[in-house]
């Protein structure tokens, strides 16, 4: 069983390093997705989530930043 | 959809930076293993993980292809985007010093000392050296089998760039280590990473949006597009995260001289 637990720590470790920003980048995907679903007219653009995404990072770093050098 | 040539040169170099940056990793520790418990057994941890490796890739790629493409696209996509923007940040706070360099040479001595306070070595066969090896290929390898399979998430063509970027990698690697026995220094490594992270952030954004049906446009041009923009966004954010930290630092050392 430990050892079963490490090779998914390390697994989840991959992918997942502040769990603030993993969480923000899933919700924002699920948001996207379930927009795409309910209102089929509307289409967001590729541009749209590639914003997200970015304002995504730079909030989860200036954070950082900001706490690090405290 | 079909394949540009941008996509599939795209996909070549993003498959090759990244897997030589988990190449040069895995290399300076079965160096390590190897210069202080025996080539023998560390060479076999080795081939035996990259031949283990090889068996995930043909049984994981059959299961994949009856998966329909764009669910595959969607799941992929997301890992990727969480897996590139990881390296992505991790670069941007190294770079704005606000995370310590990764250290090959520190690594490597690290290791060897480590591997020659633990006893049980033998000529004929070292368990401790062939599982050093072994441990450290999979875990690197692992991560360059997830690169090669989300940067090629495209198609056959797509994933055979990828693989044939990976493959081109673990030459350079293997070939520069047999010729110098010594970890690879001076690769200038945050820097791969902050290209990796650049790259795997953009294809992980194409391939959501994909998955998606969203619209891109120009189609898979936009790739190229994406790598501008995250490459952009990644150097803004250096420059910021940088001032933060000497504001930050700077006041605090005018309330200290106050005080």
């Amino acid at each position: 069983m430990p050892r079963i637990k490490n090779v998914l720590r390390e697994v989840a470790g991959l992918f997942v390093d502040d769990g603030t920003l993993a969480l923000a980048i899933t919700l924002w995907v699920a948001l996207l997705w379930v927009i795409r679903r309910r209102f089929m007219g509307f289409a967001p653009g590729g541009a749209i989530l590639f914003c997200g995404l970015a304002i995504i990072l730079a909030e989860n770093l200036i954070r950082l930043a900001r706490r690090r050098s405290k | 959809m079909g394949t540009s040539w941008g996509h599939l040169g795209a996909s070549i170099v993003a498959s090759f930076t990244a897997s030589l940056v988990e190449c040069v990793e895995a290399l300076t520790v079965v160096l390590a293993v190897g210069s202080s418990r025996g080539w023998r057994s560390a060479l076999t941890g080795t081939a035996s993980a990259i031949a283990l490796l090889s068996l995930i890739i043909l049984l994981g790629g059959r299961a994949l292809t009856r998966v329909p493409l764009h669910i595959v696209q969607f799941i992929v996509g997301v890992l990727l985007v969480m897996f590139g923007l990881r390296w992505l940040r991790k670069a941007i706070l190294r770079s704005a010093h606000l995370l310590p360099f990764h250290d090959e040479d520190a690594v490597f001595t690290k290791s060897v000392s480590t591997l020659n306070s633990v006893s049980g070595r033998s000529d004929a066969w070292d368990k401790v050296a062939f599982a050093a090896s072994f441990n450290i290929t999979m875990l690197e390898g692992a991560e360059v089998v997830f690169i090669v399979v989300a940067i090629g998430a495209g198609g056959t063509n797509t994933l055979l760039a990828a693989g044939l970027g990976a493959m081109v990698a673990l030459l350079v690697v293997s070939t520069l280590g047999l010729m110098l026995h010594r970890p690879l220094t001076r690769i200038p490594e945050n820097a791969l990473k902050f290209v990796v992270g650049v790259l795997l952030s953009a294809f992980g954004t194409f391939w959501v949006g994909e998955g998606m049906d969203l619209e891109w446009p120009g189609a898979d041009w936009c790739i190229p597009g994406l790598i501008a923009g995250y490459l952009a966004i990644g150097l803004m954010l250096v420059l910021i995260c940088r001032r933060l930290s000497l504001t930050q630092r700077g006041s605090i050392g005018a309330g200290n001289a106050a005080d």
